[in-house]
C-alpha cells in the first residue's frame, strides 16, 4: 500500500506537465463547486437573516375592507381572547399616506405615519431611546400623542431630548411627542429611511383615515410552533367574514423563511449540479490520462506480473495513482475555491464563507473521481497478459 | 526417486490464426530434475518461446499437463500463476527487463515485495543478492547508468533474490557482446555448480553447449533430448 503511494507520487512527478493539466480539470471543478455553493448560500443566507431580523414570530394580515364586510380591532382582540396562549402582541397598522406633517414651518414630506397599538414596539423589536411608548390609555382616550423615529427627532428637533414634549402637526392638528425610538439603521439614516417615521395611536389614525377601516394587522406569535395553527384559524375567521379569499392575505414570516430556505436548497443543489458537470469532465480527463499511462507502461506491467505481482496489486497501483492525482487536484481546488469565495464575497459585499459541506463534498467527489475513473484503466492494466505485455517495446 | 522439478506431459499449445490452427507446441513431454542445467534450443518459430512461457507459468497449455514442483498448473487462475512464478521461478530475460525508474536495489526487491516480505528483510536479501553478482556498491544507481553486462547481472540478482527452485533464462546473452556473454554464462555455470536448476532458452548451438543437457525443438516438437556430448555428436557441432 505504502509502496503504491510512493510509486504513484513517482509516476506523477515523472510527468509533471501532464499531471498538472489533469489536476487542473479537478482544480477548476472543485473550485467551481465551492465558489458557487458558498456565494449562493452566503447571499441567500443574508436574505434569510433580514427576514429573521424582522421577527420569525411575526404574522401579518392584509385586508380589503368594504362597507358590507369588514373586520375591525374588536374582532381581532376577540380572536386573541379566544386563543390567549397563541399571541404575545397584536397591533393594527393604519397607514396615513396623504397626511401633511409639519414641525414648525418644516414639511416632513418623506416621513411615514402609522397608527399602531402599544404592542407595536415589541412586535418590531424596537427599543425606546427617550420618553415612553404609546400606552393603552392613548388608544382608549384617542390622545393626540406620538412616538417618533430618531431621524425625525434629530433632524427636526436637534436631539431626542429636545423632541420630547415638543409637538408635530399632522393635518394641522398638534400631537405631542412622548417618546423617541433608538436608531435602527445607521446606514440608512436618511429621508424616507428606516428611522424616518411617526407612530400615533391607531384609534386616532383610524378616525383620520379616509374610510375609517383598519386594513392591516400585525401580531407576534408567542411561539413559532403555533404559526400554522394561528394562520389556519385566522384564514378561517377571515373567510367567514369576507366570503372570498381574494380579499385578504395572511403572511407568517416563519413560513416565508421556510420557503426561502427551501428555494436556497434547490438553487444550491442546482448550481452544485452544474459545477459537478465540470468535475465529471475532469474525471474523464483523469481516466484518459490513466489509460495513456497504462498503455505507456505496458512493459513495466508485464515485468511486474512476470515477477509475481497479482492482479490486485497492479490494480491498486493504478487506482492509487489516479486517486492521488485527483486528490492533490482536489486540495488545490479547495484552497483556490476558498480564497476566490472570500474575495468575490468581499466584492459583492456579502459574507461568503466556504461551507463545510461544500468543501467536504468536493473533496470527497475528487477522491471518488480518482477511484471511479481510475478503475477502468487499472482493470485494463491488471488484466494484461504478461506475455503480450513483455513483447511490447 | 524424487519428483522431477518440471514434468510436462503431452502438452499442446494451439493458436487459432484466422481459420487455421497453429500447433506452437505439438505433444511435448519433458522432465527436468532438480539440479539440472538444460538448454532448450530451437530456431525462431520453432516453439521454444511458447515452451518457455509454459515452463515459466506465464501461459497455460491448450491441453496436456504441466506439473511444476509437484503442483499442476494447468488449471490455475491468473493470481495462482503469479504466486507460482513469484515463489518458484527466477526469470532472466534477454532484454534484462529492469524497471528504469527504480534503483538497482528496488529492482531486485520487486519479487520479494510481491512475496510479501517485510521491508527490512527485503532490503537485506536484495543487497545480499546484489553482492552475489558483484554489484552491491551500485545499489542506489539506476539501470541506465550501467553497461549491458552489468544490467544482466542485476537481472540475475533479481532472479536469485527470491531463492527460486528454477532459474529460467531466455536468451540471456542475446543482447551482449561475446566477452560479457562469456561472463554471464560462466556465472550461470557457477550457479549450477552451487546446486541451482537452470533452464536456458537459446537459438545458438554454441551457447546451448554450455549446458549439461540439450533439448532441441523443431516445429513444436522435441526432436532431440540428450547430453551435451550426444548433441554435439548428433548435430556435428564442434564443442
Amino acid at each position: 500500500m505504502l509502496q503504491s503511494f510512493k510509486l504513484a507520487i513517482k509516476a506523477i512527478l515523472s510527468n509533471k506537465i501532464r499531471s498538472i493539466l489533469t489536476m487542473l480539470g479537478i482544480i477548476i471543478g472543485v473550485a467551481a463547486v465551492i465558489i458557487l455553493v458558498s456565494i449562493v448560500s452566503g447571499y441567500m443566507g443574508q436574505m434569510v437573516e433580514q427576514f429573521e431580523e424582522m421577527g420569525v414570530n411575526k404574522i401579518t394580515i392584509f385586508c380589503r375592507n368594504m362597507n358590507t364586510r369588514h373586520i375591525d380591532d374588536d374582532d381581532m382582540y376577540k380572536f386573541w381572547d379566544e386563543h390567549p396562549e397563541w399571541l404575545s402582541g397584536l397591533s393594527p397598522t393604519v397607514t396615513l399616506s396623504s397626511a401633511v406633517i409639519k414641525s414648525g414651518s418644516d414639511n416632513l414630506d418623506s416621513t411615514s405615519i402609522t397608527g399602531v397599538s402599544e404592542d407595536y414596539l415589541d412586535i418590531q423589536k424596537y427599543v425606546m431611546e427617550e420618553g415612553r411608548n404609546l400606552v393603552y390609555a392613548d388608544m382608549a382616550g384617542r390622545s393626540s400623542v406620538c412616538v417618533v423615529g430618531s431621524y425625525v427627532a434629530n433632524t427636526f428637533y436637534g436631539s431626542a431630548d429636545k423632541a420630547i414634549e415638543d409637538t408635530v402637526k399632522i393635518n394641522g392638528k398638534p400631537f405631542s411627542i412622548v417618546g423617541v425610538i433608538e436608531t435602527q439603521d445607521e446606514d440608512n439614516f436618511d429621508e424616507g429611511g428606516t428611522d424616518d417615521f411617526i407612530w400615533i395611536p391607531y384609534t386616532v389614525a383610524t378616525k383620520m383615515s379616509r374610510n375609517g377601516y383598519i386594513n392591516n394587522f400585525v401580531m407576534n406569535s408567542s411561539d413559532v410552533a403555533y404559526t400554522d395553527d394561528i394562520t389556519t384559524a385566522l384564514k378561517a375567521k377571515l373567510l367567514d367574514v369576507f366570503k372570498n379569499d381574494r380579499l385578504y392575505n395572511v403572511m407568517a414570516n416563519s413560513s416565508v423563511i421556510k420557503s426561502l430556505n427551501e428555494s436556497i436548497g434547490t438553487l444550491t443543489a442546482m448550481l452544485a449540479g452544474i459545477a459537478g458537470i465540470s468535475l465529471l469532465v475532469a474525471g474523464i480527463g483523469v481516466m484518459n490520462i490513466m489509460l495513456v499511462s497504462v498503455t505507456e507502461r505496458t512493459r513495466e506491467i508485464g515485468i511486474r506480473k512476470a515477477l509475481g505481482a497479482r492482479q490486485g496489486v497492479i490494480m491498486q497501483q493504478f487506482v492509487i495513482e489516479a486517486a492521488v492525482t485527483s486528490t492533490i487536484g482536489g486540495v488545490f481546488g479547495i484552497v483556490i475555491g476558498a480564497l476566490a469565495t472570500k474575495s468575490i464575497g468581499a466584492v459583492m459585499g456579502i459574507t461568503a464563507n466556504p461551507t463545510v459541506w461544500a468543501v467536504l463534498l468536493s473533496f470527497g467527489v475528487s477522491v471518488a473521481i480518482g477511484l471511479i475513473f481510475g478503475y477502468l484503466p487499472a482493470k485494463n492494466a491488471a488484466m494484461l497478459n504478461p506475455i503480450d505485455a513483455l513483447r511490447v517495446d | 526417486m524424487a519428483l522431477p522439478l518440471i514434468d510436462i506431459r503431452n502438452e499442446y499449445k494451439i493458436y487459432i490464426m484466422g481459420t487455421e490452427q497453429v500447433y506452437a507446441n505439438d505433444n511435448i513431454s519433458l522432465k527436468i530434475d532438480k539440479g539440472e542445467f538444460v538448454a532448450i534450443v530451437g530456431k525462431s518459430g520453432s516453439g521454444k518461446s511458447t515452451l518457455m512461457n509454459i515452463i515459466g507459468a506465464l501461459d497455460k497449455p491448450t491441453s496436456g499437463k504441466y506439473i511444476l514442483n509437484g503442483r499442476d498448473t494447468s488449471n490455475m487462475t491468473d493470481d495462482e500463476l503469479a504466486d507460482i512464478r513469484n515463489k518458484t521461478i527466477g526469470f532472466i530475460f534477454q532484454q534484462y527487463n529492469l524497471l528504469p525508474k527504480l534503483t538497482l536495489l528496488e529492482n531486485v526487491e520487486l519479487p520479494l515485495l510481491y512475496a510479501g516480505i517485510k521491508a527490512n528483510d527485503r532490503r537485506k536479501r536484495a543487497l545480499e543478492s546484489l553482492g552475489r553478482v558483484g554489484l552491491k556498491e551500485k545499489y542506489a544507481q539506476y539501470p541506465n547508468q550501467l553497461s549491458g553486462g552489468q544490467q544482466q547481472r542485476v537481472s540475475i540478482a533479481r532472479a536469485l533474490a527470491g531463492n527460486p527452485s528454477l532459474l529460467l533464462a531466455d536468451e540471456p546473452t542475446g543482447a551482449l557482446d561475446s566477452k560479457t556473454s562469456r561472463d554471464v554464462l560462466n556465472f550461470l555455470k557457477q550457479l549450477h555448480a552451487e546446486g541451482n536448476t537452470i533452464v536456458m532458452i537459446t537459438h545458438d548451438n554454441a551457447i546451448a553447449l554450455e549446458a549439461e543437457r540439450v533439448v532441441r525443438i523443431h516445429d513444436g516438437k522435441i526432436i532431440f533430448d540428450g547430453t551435451t556430448e550426444e548433441y554435439a555428436t548428433e548435430f556435428q557441432i564442434s564443442h
